[in-house]
């Protein structure tokens, strides 16, 4: 059974349609890419697949691992185990990142039937990834995103998945704004989530994240639509070519 | 006629009123005059200086009419409809009219407790059932935590006592800084609170003394049946300090609708006075319907050169709230602060704010207000900065921010600034925001509740002020008001 299965997938906001009959299937242990040029509807498939108000499905069917996704609230999607990271992280003043991150592990926990991780675990645990993605620990103690420089907030973004260890991480644009070191500490971290039980959906515009984390699949999504899907050797040709003989070659 | 003549027709004028055991007669009739005042008096063994200062208190307060405000609505009290004295009433009378037990308190109440996460002997207590005093003693042994506890205050020379137990032990301490605060005539409620305060708290410290331990109404929770008209006094000598937590963070079965207390704060030199309340009366129901009006005046003085005093508050309860914990700094360089988390949900007003008076050389005050509105609350902060001509090199930071969750609440801010030294520095920011749907998104899809989502911004908001209670305290106010904002989301 996939992992992630999207079916002609229509959504809009505002009435405005702007997802056309979506569909992709991610199994288990596959990267899948998406790129696609501004605008064309990635940040929105991230949003619609989080179940954000707003964001009206009027076609089409997602299941996540035997759920049907649609019926879930977004709470209920992250503690089955989907994981959001946002291509602009929200701040939220006055609350600290470590308390956040641990209501976080302890909404999933208890939806697992387990108990409230211990204090001292969980700062081990903690600690310890935090040293992984070169951050300070510092971080721990700030509000969350609060005057975080982008690349601050997108290592965040991959700390908490770190944690968290979702089955399937959507990352929407975690390289935008990355230094070229950011970069390699974010890849490297993406890279450990990698597995047989996971997935994971890279939306990006750069092939130099996919250099580090070789994708399995590579899709290109324009006005709403998967236009193209192949493998990573696709996003080479993305490079060097551009989107215009790809989306000539579709129409 | 003599003054002892005088008391003695009173006192017997007393028992036709019927002060006696009988738990039918305990309550003095509806109504208030002077013989009224003189019979609460009588009935304390109140020394002549105190029942003239109510006297005058009363006669003043005949004089004056009651306040009315643009931003809270309330239906006229009755003044002559209310009934001034009910006597301190003993374990069995006060088990007369409470519950048997916890199955014949309301529900909701209980369900509040629980969430609040008090324990199951503590709950009986607040909400007033049977016997739970002697079962809170069996459990806690709180008469020994209190013995204990008033030994080491004792050592240090601190007295805290009910305010009764000081007019009768410590006279001389009550005349001297009485009213010194906040005069008998400050205003309508304070008026009439200083020609009928029932009890309330009493604390000196002594100078260079650091009071040993935060003192807490809740120690005195057998003594809560103190009423509504409440009088609390705190004076720290030249050197001293003391923190004080008034109140108790779980809602409060009450019978009285209106409450209308004094505190009164007194810091001579370097000395420093923190008091913090969280307050949590009922709030009437979804509807409006029910909930306590509390018209309470809060005032300190820093009378003493390089003093302190610093307010902080989680108000959370009540229908109507009506406060402005304020500070006169007297002294040079001393120092006032406000932290305030005001939060209404449903139909709660609240009109809450401060003052800082300077009048001393370089004295300096902070403001941070954080108003929280919901469901269709009226919150309003209200605040003076007054900065007198004698307060060359004066300062003051107003930090003032609204949070609004959902569109039918309101917040309003009134800042008034009146600088009669052109040396002042004054300081004013003020912010409102909503709970944006971004912040929402993002915690829930880190699977958290609607709720949990909701509280985590919303006590974010307020952790300036949180980070200035005692910690016991912060965590208590964050789960208050979770419980307060309870169906404002969804
Ligand atoms: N709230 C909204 N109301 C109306 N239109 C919207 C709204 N949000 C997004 N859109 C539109 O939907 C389209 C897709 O936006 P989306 O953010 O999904 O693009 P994207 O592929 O992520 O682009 P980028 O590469 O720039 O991040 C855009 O045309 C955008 O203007
Ligand atoms: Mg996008």
């Amino acid at each position: 059974m996939a992992l992630l299965e999207i079916k002609n997938l229509h959504a809009e906001i505002d009435g405005k349609e702007i997802l056309k009959g979506i569909d992709l299937t991610v199994n288990a242990g596959e990267v899948h890419a998406i790129m696609g040029p501004n605008g064309s509807g990635k940040s929105t498939l991230c949003h619609v697949l989080g179940g954000r108000d707003g964001y009206e499905v009027t076609q089409g069917s997602i299941t996540f691992d035997g759920h049907d996704l649609l019926e879930m609230e977004t709470e209920e999607r992250a503690v089955a185990g989907m994981l959001l990271g946002f291509q602009h992280p929200v701040e939220i003043p006055g609350v600290k990142n470590i308390y956040l991150l641990k209501e976080a592990l302890n909404a999933k926990r208890e939806a697992q039937g387990l108990d409230e991780i211990d204090t001292f675990t969980f700062m081990k645990q903690v600690r310890e990834l935090v040293a992984s993605m070169d951050m300070d620990d510092a971080f721990l103690h700030r509000g969350v995103n609060a005057g975080f420089s982008g690349g601050e907030k997108k290592r965040n973004e991959i700390l908490q998945m770190l944690l968290l260890e979702p089955k399937l991480a959507l990352l929407d644009e975690t390289d935008s704004g990355l230094d070229i070191d950011a970069l390699k500490v974010v890849s490297e971290g993406i890279n450990r989530m990698r597995g047989e039980e996971r997935g994971i959906i890279l939306v990006t515009h750069y092939q130099r994240l996919l250099n580090y984390v070789e994708p399995d699949f590579v899709h290109v999504l324009y006005k709403g639509k998967i236009i193209k899907s192949g493998d990573k050797t696709l996003a080479h040709r993305l490079e060097a070519e551009g989107y215009q003989e790809i989306l000539e070659e579709a129409s | 006629m003599t003054e002892t003549q005088e008391l003695e027709q009173l006192v017997q004028r007393e028992y036709k009123y019927g002060f006696t055991t009988d738990i039918e007669q305990e309550i003095i009739p509806p109504g208030l005059d002077e013989d009224v005042v003189r019979m609460i008096s009588a009935k304390k063994h109140e020394p002549e200086f105190m029942l003239e200062w109510r006297l005058s208190a009363f006669r003043h307060w005949q004089t004056m009419k009651e306040p009315e405000w643009a931003h809270v609505h309330y239906p006229k009290i009755d003044y002559q409809a209310l009934s001034y004295y009910a006597a301190p009433k003993s374990q069995e009378e006060l088990d007369a009219d409470a519950p048997e037990s916890l199955d014949d308190v309301d529900p909701k109440l209980l369900e509040t407790y629980e969430k609040l996460g008090i324990p199951l002997h503590e709950r009986a207590v607040l909400a007033g059932v049977k016997g739970a005093n002697v079962a809170v003693d069996a459990v806690f042994d709180s008469v020994s935590v209190t013995t204990t506890f008033k030994e080491k205050l004792a050592e240090a020379g601190v007295i805290f006592c009910s305010f009764s137990e000081a007019v009768e032990n410590h006279p001389e301490l009550i005349k001297k800084y009485l009213g010194t605060v906040v005069p008998q005539g400050d205003n309508y409620f304070a008026a009439l609170n200083s020609a009928v305060f029932s009890d309330g708290s009493f604390v000196y410290v002594p100078k260079g003394v650091k009071c040993p331990m935060e003192l807490s109404t809740y120690f005195r929770i057998n003594a809560k049946n103190t009423g509504q008209f409440e009088r609390t006094l705190i004076i720290a000598e030249e050197g001293a300090s003391v923190s004080y937590l008034e109140g108790c963070t779980a809602p409060q079965r009450d019978e009285n609708q209106l409450h209308a207390a004094v505190v009164e704060l007194v810091a001579l030199d370097d000395a420093e006075i923190k008091y913090s309340t969280v307050q949590n009366w009922y709030p009437g129901d979804e509807e409006g319907k029910g909930g306590i009006y509390n018209f309470v005046t809060k005032r300190g003085e820093c009378r003493g050169d390089r003093s302190k005093i610093t307010w902080t508050q989680v108000e959370a309860g009540s229908a109507i709230t009506w406060k402005y914990p304020s500070c006169v700094l007297k002294g040079d360089d001393s120092v006032g602060e406000f932290y305030s988390v005001a939060v209404g949900n449903n139909y709660q007003q609240i009109d809450s704010g401060t003052k800082m008076i300077h009048l001393g050389k370089r004295t300096r005050s902070t403001i941070v207000s954080k108003g929280i509105s919901a469901g269709r609350a009226e919150n309003a902060y209200r605040g003076l900065v007054h900065i007198g001509k004698t307060a060359t090199g004066a300062r003051n930071f107003t930090q003032c921010d609204s949070l609004l969750i959902g569109d039918r609440c309101g917040a309003h801010t009134f800042p008034y600034i009146e600088a009669k030294n052109a040396s002042a520095q004054v300081e004013h920011e003020a912010t409102t925001s909503k709970v944006s749907d971004d912040q929402m998104f993002y915690l829930r899809s880190r699977g958290l509740s609607e709720e949990d989502a909701m509280n985590m911004v919303v006590s974010g908001f307020c952790k300036d002020v949180f980070n200035e209670l005692p910690m016991e305290f912060a965590v208590e106010a964050q789960a208050l008001l979770a419980v307060s904002l309870e169906g404002s989301v969804g």
